[in-house]
């Protein structure tokens, strides 16, 4: 997704916001909130809040929907100001979605996604059909589930209808408060992928608030990292982040492991992949892969099967005296596709003990990828953000991954 | 006289105080819920408004119904209008202290979405919080009605209706024929009202509540 991030896409349906100078005061000495707090938001981005405990960004959240009014400063989404609006009538344009999903227990689950459009007066075929359209969006069966109570669904299902929810009337913005916190971490990494998958179809604005920066680092297209008092102390892409952290306290928030992290940045088809290993089809006889083998000097070749899928690699040495490539050498046991992250990537090479098999659409055969290229783009990587300065906090720079 | 054969004699009379008994508790009781569910709503956010609702309403609970009766009698004269007062101020206290109850123990995550995803104030009390805290609220009604099933009947000292008449009579002519078969008649057909009432109570529940909060599993 970051990789999109400097594409303008027609297809994006969200708006921009803008927070400019943004405080939040409590009267009776609780003192500031949040202090001067100025951001752009691009239109169709996730943008994360992540920040430690208590630093304000709940709280910067939920002055962009008016559940907290800003002391002072402006919001503007798409241009209109926010505190020109009805609270009330705002909130129903902007989708809203909270840790434990918040669902209404005493409403089935089709009276909990439709409560927004019924708000706004659609009609009872239109609300049926939206909340069906809804259910199926976030990957649950319409007939089974309509007509559920919220007690009767798992904490992950729960948390697809709370999506459901804030996505029924379409709004333009939707904003999230540590949505997967309350979940298990199998769960939580479902959600993040069927997170990231909408995303790429409806293309909103979400502002989206968490702790763990891995989480960010996953999701975001953006990362505002912020500090005691909702300051800003770094806003840029995840990639810039990593690789740069602005200050020791975001340094220490990445925490170890920077490197790892930026792998799961990036995709496998954002790579060149060594497309010179020798292929074999399963019906081409022993002796003559065996000859192509000796003739470039190499010593394995890869077996594909009818439909140009990837089946068992084969050393030379084994061939002699098989009478099929179906059976010889041995079998792949892990590969990755070129939607795959670095990460999985070396998980397969590691595994692979050499070079990992990458597959395209319906597993068809796309080439290799080994440990050097892992290594050339982490280096680049360093290299491209080292000679670029750390972007300024506050600034909305474009610059997207390399 | 037999109790059966006073029962027969007397059914007419017993059934016609047997329905203005059930009827002046379920007035009373619909008329404190109205005020006790406003009290409770008005309160529940704050806990001192919370502590003073609830100590008010039980310091009315500890006055002697008779003694309440009473006091009330020289202001608004005899029969029915000292009767319901007299009862609705003492069904309040399980109604409020249930309103508040369970309106304060209602997920403040769950409000919370409710008014983020663009409920009012009024939508988020009357379709969300009313609706969660009404389990609750049933109950302290169904506390209520049992209590004053039994106060109903003080009520035939101001001349009020019911069945305590019946018990009252009974007990100014002890030693007489009927008194103990007028006494008895009296208690049984509250305790019979007070079952019938209860099982309705029941059926309101099973009828009211969504399934989503309901107690049982199913």
């Amino acid at each position: 997704m970051a990789t999109t991030a400097e594409q303008p896409d027609a297809t994006v349906s969200g708006v921009d916001i803008h927070l400019e100078r943004l405080c939040k005061t409590y009267p009776g000495g609780h003192g500031v909130a949040v202090d001067d707090v100025s951001m752009d938001i691009p239109a169709g981005e996730i943008v994360i809040f992540v920040g430690p405990s208590g630093c304000g960004k709940t709280t910067t959240m939920k002055m962009i929907n008016r559940l907290i009014e800003p002391t002072s400063g402006t919001i503007t989404i798409g241009g209109q100001d926010t505190l020109s609006l009805d609270p009330d009538k705002l909130r129903r344009t902007i989708g809203y979605a909270i840790q434990q999903a918040g669902l209404f227990p005493h409403m089935t689950v089709a009276q909990n996604v439709g409560m927004v459009p019924s708000l706004l007066g659609w009609s009872k075929q239109r609300i049926a059909a939206r909340v069906e359209e809804m259910l199926e969006l976030v990957g649950l069966d319409a007939g089974e589930f309509r007509d559920r109570y919220p007690r009767r669904l798992s904490g992950g299902q729960q948390q697809r209808v709370g999506v459901a929810r804030a996505l029924a009337a379409d709004p333009p913005v939707l904003l999230m408060d540590e949505p997967f916190g309350a979940v298990d971490p199998i769960t939580r990494g479902n959600l993040q992928d069927e997170l990231m998958r909408l995303q790429t179809e409806l293309r909103k604005t979400i502002v989206f608030v968490t702790h763990d920066f891995d989480e960010a680092v996953k999701l975001g297209d953006r990362i505002a990292v912020l500090g005691p008092r909702s300051t800003i102390l770094q806003y840029d892409t995840p990639d810039a982040i990593l690789a740069k952290p602005s200050c020791d306290t975001v340094a220490g928030f990445i925490g170890a492991g920077a490197s790892l992290k930026q792998l799961t940045l990036k995709r496998v088809r954002d790579v060149q992949l060594t497309e010179e290993a020798i292929t074999a089809r399963c019906d081409e006889t022993p002796d003559e892969i065996r000859r192509q083998l000796e003739e470039r000097g190499r010593s394995f070749a890869l077996v594909l099967d009818d439909r140009d899928r990837p089946q068992r690699w084969v050393h030379v040495g084994q061939l002699a005296g098989v009478a099929t490539l179906a059976e010889a050498g041995k079998p792949i046991t892990d590969w990755v596709t070129t939607q795959s992250t670095l990460q999985d990537a070396l998980e397969a090479i590691l595994a692979e003990g050499g070079s990992a098999v990458v597959t395209k659409e319906r597993g068809r055969y796309a080439g290799t990828i080994d440990i050097h290229t892992v290594m050339d783009t982490i280096s680049h990587l360093r290299e491209t953000h080292d000679s670029t300065p750390a972007a300024a906090p506050n600034s909305a720079s474009a610059d997207g991954p390399a | 006289m037999g109790f059966g054969e006073y029962l027969r004699a007397h059914l007419a009379n017993l059934l016609l105080d047997s329905y203005q008994h059930a009827s002046a508790v379920v007035q009373s009781i619909v008329l404190a819920t109205v005020i006790g569910v406003l009290i409770g709503v008005l309160v529940y956010r704050g806990p001192i408004g919370s502590a003073v609702a609830t100590a008010l309403t039980s310091a009315i609970l500890t006055i002697p119904s008779f003694a309440l009766i009473g006091v009330l009698i020289p202001v608004l004269g005899l029969g029915v209008k000292p009767t319901i007062t007299a009862l609705v101020l003492y069904a309040l206290l399980p109604i409020v202290r249930n309103t508040i109850v369970g309106l304060d123990n209602i997920d403040p995550a769950i409000t919370s979405a409710a008014q983020g995803i663009g409920m009012n104030r009024s939508r988020v009390l009357s379709q969300i919080e009313l609706r969660l805290a009404w389990p609750s609220i049933l109950a302290g009604m169904r506390v209520s009605t049992q209590m004053l099933m039994g106060i109903a009947a003080i009520a035939a000292y101001a001349k009020g209706p019911g069945l305590g008449v019946h018990i009252f009579s009974g007990l100014s002519q002890i030693g007489s024929a009927n008194a103990i078969n007028n006494v008895a008649a009296g208690t049984l057909g509250i305790i019979v009202l007070a079952l019938v009432l209860d099982a309705i109570y029941v059926l309101i529940g099973r009828l009211t509540i969504s399934r989503g909060i309901r107690g049982n599993d199913s």
